[in-house]
């Protein structure tokens, strides 16, 4: 990868960000658009959540992943401390893989 | 160890510190697989460390890296790792309430907005606490991805891969706690019911990075009048920090 390959896409990414955070968001959004914006978090990641738990590539898989975070969405859900269901993900996931 | 509130209304939010710790733990150690990735695909420590300080986007530079060593054209490389680098920018504009002060300020967090900044500062419950939480999990997470990147670049691979620990699912599994808050009302779990219905229909023909974004359009439900029992549970902060 070249140096300008490289900073096209430092600039390309960075632009995202500022796209978001210091262009769009500076006029004020009138009063539905602002309701949309504070739904955007519970749209977006528990989407990113299924991605990184239920694929590989292209194909939808069930694995040991799937076994880790259905765990953690059991431990959240009972209100376990933040570092507990991260550190219970990671292993029940880490187990069922030594496993299988 | 503290045991969980069973108390009545919302569960206390995770203490950015340490939530911020755990999370940075393990975006250290994935930063030393992509470190050991870019040197093995052939880019110098130097590039990875660049990589990792200017893009600072996980996904996108695993994306952009992995194409390399397959051998894809820089513009295939480009086109998907900036695909999955879009959704930072709806992140982005979920944050302008949280990260408002002169444009400096913003100019610098605006390259700290990412999937683990954004979780965090979505996970508190006022304006302030949110502000802390990004800049805590923000940085937190910026220095171990690049500390980790460097050890990964120049010392290869002594930790062998993250998955065998389990560390893949870490991520999905810190969104999991950080999100409880936003489906504890009915707009919330419909918004997200419907962006992960959407992002799987989407993943066997989308380019990576698009499923993710098209789940960003539930949030258009937002649109309609919102009824008294939909309302989010947290309210707009007053404007405590101009009063001082």
């Amino acid at each position: 990868m070249s140096w300008t390959t490289l900073l096209v896409l430092a600039a390309g990414a960075y632009g995202f960000k500022v796209l978001g955070l210091v262009v769009l968001g500076r006029r004020g959004l009138p009063e539905p658009l602002t309701r949309c914006v504070q739904l955007l978090p519970a749209a977006l990641l528990p989407a990113l959540i299924a991605i990184q738990t239920l694929t590989t590539g292209h194909r939808l898989v069930v694995d040991a992943r799937a076994a880790g975070v259905g765990v953690a969405i059991l431990a959240a859900w009972r209100r376990a401390p933040f570092p507990v269901v991260i550190l219970v993900g990671a292993a029940v996931t880490a187990g069922v893989r030594a496993l299988s | 160890m503290t045991g969980p509130d069973r108390g009545h209304g919302a569960p206390p939010p995770p203490h950015p510190i340490t939530a911020s710790l755990v999370l940075g733990l393990a975006v250290g150690v994935f930063g030393i697989s992509f470190g050991v990735l870019a040197v093995s695909a052939g880019l110098s420590p130097n590039k990875a460390v660049a990589m990792s300080l200017l893009v600072f986007t996980g996904a996108s530079q695993f994306a952009a890296v992995a194409v390399v060593q397959a051998g894809g054209s820089p513009l295939a490389a480009l086109g998907g790792a900036l695909l999955l680098a879009a959704r930072n920018g709806a992140y982005g504009l979920a944050l302008t309430d949280v990260l408002r002060g002169r444009l400096r300020m913003r100019l610098v967090a605006a390259q700290l907005v990412i999937d683990e900044s954004t979780a965090m500062a979505a996970a508190q419950h006022d304006r302030r606490d949110q502000r802390r939480a990004f800049w805590t999990a923000g940085i937190a997470t910026g220095i171990c991805w690049n500390i980790g990147t460097l050890i990964g670049a120049l010392g290869g691979d002594a930790i062998g891969d993250p998955a065998r620990f389990g560390l893949d699912a870490a991520f999905p599994a810190g969104f999991v706690a950080l999100l409880v808050p936003h489906l504890r009302h009915l707009d919330g779990r419909r918004a997200a019911a419907l962006g992960v219905a959407a992002a799987l229909v989407l993943v066997p023909f989308a380019p990576a990075g698009v499923p993710v974004l098209a789940a960003g359009a539930a949030a258009l439900l937002g649109l309609r009048a919102p009824r008294r029992e939909d309302r989010p549970a947290a309210p707009p902060a007053p404007p405590v920090e101009d009063a001082g």
